[in-house]
């Protein structure tokens, strides 16, 4: 037993926040008792039964978990080769996964006596969830979101909006989400006393990367559970979009010492990996700090971060977690990626053929999935990450297929 | 290892003077505008010389130094440039100090010991990296201190006496006391609350406390310098660069010198600070 667990990659990350090199605290001095006394409550509250029943409870009469392990039974049949499964992330309360993450990060909030919750949205998806679960604990919710994302996720700023969270505008940068999350940091800095962070993405200082990916974990967690009821076994393979890569973590880490089961992040080629115009920061980028840890990242060759392209909000970020730079690094993940124009084909496909509109993030895993899927056997067993719903992306869908609504 | 930092603030003790120390950000808005100033800014009365190195994610900086820093690499501002910008003070003025701050990556990306070589053979006495917290002290603190550079690190409200000890383990040159929980330009801090963190500070070290953030005019240096060993100022200064610049995003003409009067008048404040206090 003590080799095994010596052998496995799901002992991450370090006393320091390291995933090998990746991770870590690279913050302001202001900043940093701060992430030190997080790091110290979120272990204590890990460890408490009571904190852990509390976010069972409502993840199961609030958010809706478990989530269903649905066989698509028509694109399967389509593309005519692996089974294809779908974790239907989307059906929770709110839309997506990032609901997951939110209430175990509300409810430590509250459990270390902090009244004010600030987060960074780029889809506006992290900003609904946690202006949702701010409105349903009762504490003022500021959420930094940049002004290209407020004109192309319209339909959530009015949803925080009536969830009675501020919604503040970010022009800096391209006013998308590293410029929101930059933002964000200067308010922490600023309301040390009573402000929690919460971010919505295995992004950040440690302990964050660890800590929203174990309030992800839910997915995986789920996931091995009905595979194993529905089919008496693991699946053969794994299959998530990566903005930041939280839903990805939560899917991907549970299985991390099953070493059968293939692992593929997919994340947004944009127009191309050879226009430049992605956000794809393993294929296209380099090791760099930013945000509070190491990372792969788009930069130039000055050490300034780049700008991301993508058709989702959701994933336009220069960066990606830690982990899943040392998932690359060591092989037991890959990461590959999906254009705008392919996931538009596979929002419309899903819609047509599972009557399931996607959101635009998981169109990005489903269109890899659709490359992959033919070449393989009828009895590989696929999961994809279904982790959000298309209703906040009808609008810019109808723009970019021509339709005025 | 005494460092012209070392000697800077000695001789101010010995003439019983706070330093001023001047923020600007490198390459902003231009790279000669910003070597003009640089060359004027000691007998402007800088007694220390801190030159920001362009991030596009300045994460601690407030809307006057963010957009100083649009504006530098806009201009094309590079690591290089502002290397060489201290390279061309240092062959005109071998006493001034002069300290690079900014955040970490564009130093990481040009690989830590690479530029450490760069920077002490432009003429670089030390460093305040905003990122680079003392748990992560072996990425460029430790190498840069046997490179013989200071690291100058902050202390901040949040630093308590606990922490203090860590903060200041792998300090030297001086200690940067950042007045306020916030980003640079925010609020003004309260000299009461600033002098008793200065003396908390100097009950665990004997290393010089210049004291940032939120000051903004001659009179606020004076308050600051008299409770400290240095006051520094930065958004200030940028705003006055700021306003250098026409509508058309052109360099009005004799910009150096106006915003060299101005820090003279910041100095003038600084300087003055004990004389008007002994009266
Ligand atoms: C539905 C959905 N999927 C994915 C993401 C990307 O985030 P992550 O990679 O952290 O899951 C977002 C972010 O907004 C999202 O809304």
């Amino acid at each position: 037993m003590s080799t095994s667990q010596a052998n496995s990659l799901r002992n991450g990350p370090d006393e320091r926040g390291r995933f090998g090199i990746f991770g870590g605290r690279f913050v302001a001095e202001t900043l940093m008792p701060l992430v030190l006394d997080l790091d110290k409550a979120y272990t204590a509250a890990k460890n408490d039964p009571a904190f852990q029943a509390q976010i069972d409870f409502m993840q199961r009469d609030y958010v809706g978990r478990p989530s269903p392990l649905y066989l698509a039974e028509r694109l399967t049949e389509k593309f005519g080769g692996a089974k294809i499964y779908m974790k239907r992330d989307e059906l929770n309360h709110t839309g997506s996964h990032k609901i997951n993450n939110c209430l175990g990060q509300i409810l430590l909030a509250m459990r270390m006596g902090k009244t004010r919750i600030i987060a960074e949205t780029g889809a506006g998806q992290h900003g609904v969830a946690t202006a949702t679960v701010c409105a349903r604990f009762g504490l003022p919710c500021v959420v930094y979101m940049g002004t290209t994302d407020i004109e192309r996720q319209k339909p959530n700023v009015f949803r925080m909006k009536l969830l009675g969270a501020e919604v503040v505008p970010v022009t800096s940068g391209t006013g998308t989400l590293k410029d929101a999350m930059n933002e964000a940091l200067r308010d922490w800095v600023t309301n040390v006393d009573n402000t929690y962070y919460l971010i919505g993405t295995v992004a950040g200082p440690h302990p964050y990367p660890a800590m929203v990916r174990d309030f992800q974990s839910v997915i995986g967690n789920e996931t091995k559970a009905q595979m194993q009821e529905r089919e008496g076994r693991l699946p053969d393979s794994l299959v998530a979009c990566i903005g930041g890569g939280s839903n990805a973590m939560g899917l991907f880490h549970p299985f991390l010492d099953d070493r059968s089961v293939k692992i593929y992040g997919v994340e947004a080629a944009g127009k191309g990996l050879e226009t430049g115009e992605h956000c794809a920061s393993l294929k296209g980028g380099s090791a760099g700090v930013l945000h509070g840890n190491r990372t792969y990242l788009l930069q130039d060759e000055d050490g300034q971060i780049k700008d991301g392209h993508s058709i989702s909000a959701g994933l336009d970020y220069p960066g990606i977690g830690p982990e899943h730079a040392w998932l690359h690094e060591t092989g037991r993940a890959e990461y590959v990626s999906a254009t705008d124009k392919e996931a538009l084909e596979a929002f419309q496909l899903c819609s047509r053929l599972e009557g399931i509109i996607p959101a635009l993030e998981p169109a990005h895993a489903l269109a890899f999935v659709s490359k992959l899927a033919p070449t393989l056997p009828k009895d590989h067993l696929m999961v994809m990450n279904m982790c959000g719903r298309g209703d906040k992306d009808v609008f810019a869908v109808a723009d970019h297929l021509g339709v005025t609504l | 290892m005494t460092t012209r930092l070392d000697k800077r603030f000695a001789r101010l003790k010995t003439e019983a003077r706070a330093a001023f120390v001047t923020f600007i950000t490198a390459g902003d808005p231009d790279f000669d505008t910003t070597l003009a100033i640089l060359k004027g800014l000691p007998a402007a009365g800088a007694d220390v010389i801190e030159l920001g190195m362009p991030f596009t994610d300045p994460m601690a900086d407030g809307p006057a130094i963010q957009a100083s820093t649009q504006r530098a690499l806009k201009a094309g501002a590079s690591m290089m440039k502002t290397l060489d910008l201290v390279r061309r003070f240092r062959a005109s003025d071998s006493d001034t100090p002069i300290v690079l701050m900014g955040y970490y990556n564009p130093i990481y990306h040009m690989g830590v010991e690479l530029f450490l070589s760069r920077a002490t053979e432009a003429g670089v006495d030390g460093l305040i990296v905003v990122d680079l917290p003392p748990e992560e002290d072996d990425e460029l603190c430790e190498p840069a201190m046997r490179a013989g550079l200071n690291f100058i690190r902050l202390a901040t409200p949040t630093t308590d006496d606990r922490r203090l000890p860590a903060v200041l383990a792998n300090t030297s040159g001086f200690v940067y006391y950042v007045s306020i929980n916030g980003i640079t330009g925010s609020a003004s801090p309260e000299t009461r609350n600033v002098a008793a963190a200065v003396a908390r500070i100097k009950r665990h070290t004997s290393l010089p406390v210049a004291v940032g953030f939120g000051i903004r005019t001659p009179e606020q240096a004076a308050e600051i310098a008299r409770n400290a060993d240095g006051a520094v100022v930065g958004s200030a200064i940028v705003d006055a660069i700021a306003a250098e610049i026409d509508p058309q995003g052109r360099v009005k003409p004799g910009a150096a010198e106006r915003v060299l009067a101005f820090v003279r008048k910041l100095a003038d404040g600084v300087h003055g600070a004990r004389a008007t206090a002994a009266e």
